[in-house]
């Protein structure tokens, strides 16, 4: 009796017992630096007098006052805007070249397929601060090659790290960076697409171009809804290019991108407590935007699905 | 890219507070809580190159008798060691040492990071100039640090190019303004210099020169002068060059920047005593060919500078051995062994004056061989250099400096308005964060 009860209960814990580390690892990882995050964001510090000596300085309750100064902060949002711009330039171009070459290499007749695949995807495996330093002096005119040629030529000679030409600037090394993984992701969806499905288009008479915009495309679109969704996030994210290339121009400041002025008021002002509600709310635009979006894919393919 | 940024999605709002815990982990574990009997260990936290080498002399010497052992750790330089600081302080697991620049130690204090080390350094203040060793006090009777290095400001000059354009060392600003104009007209490619918005330090020194007091008390006020008509002479002087197009406006320590100084592009620089360093890593072909001379200023009677750089050595409240970390750090800036290996090994230039005029000083630098009085020079300048007032936020009017002077040099536009922004942006931060401000 006893030991039946025992190995019943010891059947029922299991489960528990299996979840146990990864809870404590999402508890410890996970939930209590949010958590901390959240409760940094709700206070603030309180100097006394001339705020020297000890004693002097003491954390108080803030309330939703950091929120209220970092949403009214017009930094934060022509921030967000700049960002905003850079990713319109960024996505689609990134995920056009993506998918431009995962078809390319998609089709029969190509050659040197995998060193050409490699190629594409060698950028990727640079570190992003490599990558913008290395651009970064390209874009620069005084020890910039490109410049040196254009020069030669008589060619005028635009400068790359100001107003509209910054924001491709910055956007061309994402782009060099990223395109290369989202390609990846494509053509691996391509390599599934069973064999008879081309055969079936062959018989039927499709031209590659069709079978291409016909088949391929509408049977990746998975792929290009997740290269999308890591591509939004990549973008609201965007820190390392634009702090790269901020010693290089007077035009990138120091609160460029929203994750920037994050970064600035946390260590460069000392003020971790914006800093704090700032990132908060930064992770929660980022959590809409690309959970609402992947809402909206998955509606629309269910949609589909029952048509 | 994008993978791992999905998993920063989260971690992101999480940096902020894990960096607090992770860095209070890399804090000194040798804290031993015993008082000053018996041998004692101190960590000491700085940046300047072969510190480590410096301390073994303590080690082996002094220390050994004093049964004082210090561990260096090295460390980033300037703000991001500020902040490692306070971190570690806020969960008390600051080192016994740190080095800190100047203008940060209100900061420090204000955080109750920095102890009080009066009663440990009687006689140590006439080894200074007086306008170097008041930044340590903060204008109070407390000691919060000792200088350990500092970086009174001179004007460097191609000597060969300044005889080619047929150009005079300037002496007062208004020279200075002129011969950047009869270089344009001589050379339109070439610049005199640039207005470098990336290094706020540079112009707290030349607002310092013209006089300028930043922060002061009133009381238990702090008085914020940013926008002081010193300061505001100093940005209209700048502004104007950068408008007309006398000088350049792009950022110093760019690759375009060490290509200029190289090439002959631009044949001067506003800098300070450290300079001979930074001109021969950023113009390495133009060595022998520079030379120094004492900063132009606002008006021929005048003979003043201002000082761009240098920092000192503080004792933290976390050390459980402040009187043996006074010891050490008294030591390490006015002993002339130390002083002298500081020079050596670290590259500094003192801040205790006895040590500017020493056996390490009497050969210049080797990028300077064709100006043997150099350091003779320096010393004397260093001797003209303007008190300083330093606030609790100075990392705050930095970084609007960098924001607003930057956008202003590049819009060619009213380095005024930059300038109001900054005191507004200064103020404002006090306010909010519970200071007391005299208007």
């Amino acid at each position: 009796m006893i030991s039946a009860r025992r190995k019943s209960y010891g059947v029922k814990g299991a489960p528990y017992a299996f979840l146990l580390p990864a809870t404590i690892l999402f508890a410890l990882f996970f939930a209590l630096p949010i958590g901390y995050a959240v409760w940094l964001s709700l206070h603030k510090v309180q100097v006394k007098g001339l705020g020297l000596g000890s004693g002097a300085r003491k954390e108080v309750w803030a309330g939703l006052e950091n929120y209220t100064d970092s949403l009214t902060d017009s930094e934060l949002l022509a921030g967000a805007l700049r960002v905003l711009g850079y990713g319109a330039i960024v996505v689609p171009v990134m995920l056009g070249l993506a998918l431009l070459f995962a078809l390319m290499l998609d089709t029969d007749r190509v050659r040197l397929a995998p060193v050409t695949r490699l190629a594409i995807f060698l950028p990727y495996a640079i570190p992003g601060v490599v990558a913008a330093m290395l651009w970064g002096f390209l874009y620069l005119p005084d020890v910039s090659p490109f410049y040196f040629v254009l020069d030669r030529l008589g060619l005028p000679q635009p400068d790359l790290l100001d107003g509209g030409p910054l924001y491709i600037a910055l956007s061309n090394i994402a782009v060099w960076g990223g395109t290369g993984f989202n390609m990846i992701v494509i053509y691996t969806a391509l390599q599934a697409i069973p064999a008879e499905v081309y055969e079936a288009a062959k018989l039927d008479g499709a031209t590659p171009l069709q079978t291409a915009l016909r088949i391929k495309i509408p049977m990746v679109v998975p792929s290009l809804v997740l290269t999308f969704f890591f591509s939004i996030i990549a973008t609201l994210q965007v820190f390392s290019e634009p702090t790269t290339l901020k010693p290089l121009t007077n035009s990138v400041s120091t609160t460029w991108s929203p994750l920037m002025k994050v970064y600035q008021d946390a260590f460069g002002k000392g003020d971790i407590h914006s800093a704090a509600a700032t990132a908060v709310i930064i992770a929660l635009v980022t959590l809409v935007l690309s959970f609402g979006f992947l809402r909206a894919a998955n509606s629309r393919n269910k949609q589909e699905a029952a048509q | 890219m994008p993978h791992t940024k999905l998993r920063r999605l989260v971690t992101i709002s999480v940096a902020v507070s894990l960096g607090a815990t992770a860095l209070a982990a890399c804090g000194s574990s040798d804290d031993d809580s015993e008082a000053d009997a018996g041998p004692v260990s101190l960590t000491y936290w700085s940046w300047t190159p072969g510190m480590d080498k410096v301390a073994d002399l303590w080690n082996d010497g002094q220390g050994k008798k004093d049964q004082i052992k210090v561990t260096v750790k090295k460390q980033a330089s300037g703000d991001t060691l500020v902040t490692k600081i306070l971190t570690a302080h806020k969960a008390k697991k600051a080192p016994d040492l740190v080095q800190a620049e100047y203008q940060a130690l209100p900061t420090l204090v204000s955080n109750d990071a920095l102890a009080d080390i009066a009663g440990d350094v009687d006689g140590v203040k006439d080894k200074f100039a007086e306008g170097v060793w008041q930044q340590t006090t903060l204008g109070s009777d407390a000691v919060y640090a000792i200088p350990q290095d500092s970086g009174p400001m001179m004007f460097y000059y191609r000597e060969d190019l300044f005889k080619k354009y047929g150009l005079d060392v300037p002496k007062t600003w208004e020279e200075f303004a002129e011969t950047a104009r009869a270089l344009k007209k001589k050379a339109p490619e070439t610049d005199l210099t640039t207005f470098s918005a990336n290094d706020s330090g540079l112009f707290a020194g030349l607002a310092q020169q013209a006089g300028a007091k930043w922060w002061t008390t009133e009381g238990d006020k702090w008085k914020v002068g940013i926008d002081d008509a010193a300061s505001q002479k100093v940005a209209d002087f700048w502004g104007g060059l950068v408008k007309e197009g006398a000088i350049d406006n792009q950022p110093m320590y760019t690759p375009a920047w060490n290509k200029a100084l190289n090439t002959g592009k631009q044949i001067a620089w506003v800098s300070a005593v450290w300079a001979p360093g930074t001109l021969t890593t950023a113009a390495p072909d133009t060595k022998g060919k520079w030379a120094m001379a004492p900063l132009p200023q606002w008006s021929a009677s005048e003979n003043v500078t201002g000082s761009w750089g240098g920092s000192s050595t503080a004792v933290t409240t976390d050390s459980t051995h402040k009187s043996a970390a006074a010891k050490f750090a008294t030591w390490l800036n006015t002993d002339p062994e130390a002083l002298t290996a500081l020079a050596k090994e670290g590259g500094i230039y003192p801040a205790a004056t006895t040590a500017q005029t020493s056996d390490a000083f009497t050969e210049p630098p080797a990028y300077f061989s064709n100006q043997p009085d150099f350091y003779t020079q320096a010393a004397a300048i260093a001797k003209t250099t303007a008190p300083s007032a330093w606030g609790p936020n100075v990392n705050v009017a930095y970084t609007t400096f960098k924001d607003a002077f930057g956008a202003a040099a590049k819009n060619k536009s009213d380095f005024g308005a930059a300038l109001t922004k900054m005191q507004d942006d200064t103020v404002a931060d006090l306010d909010k964060q519970g200071f007391e401000v005299a208007e």
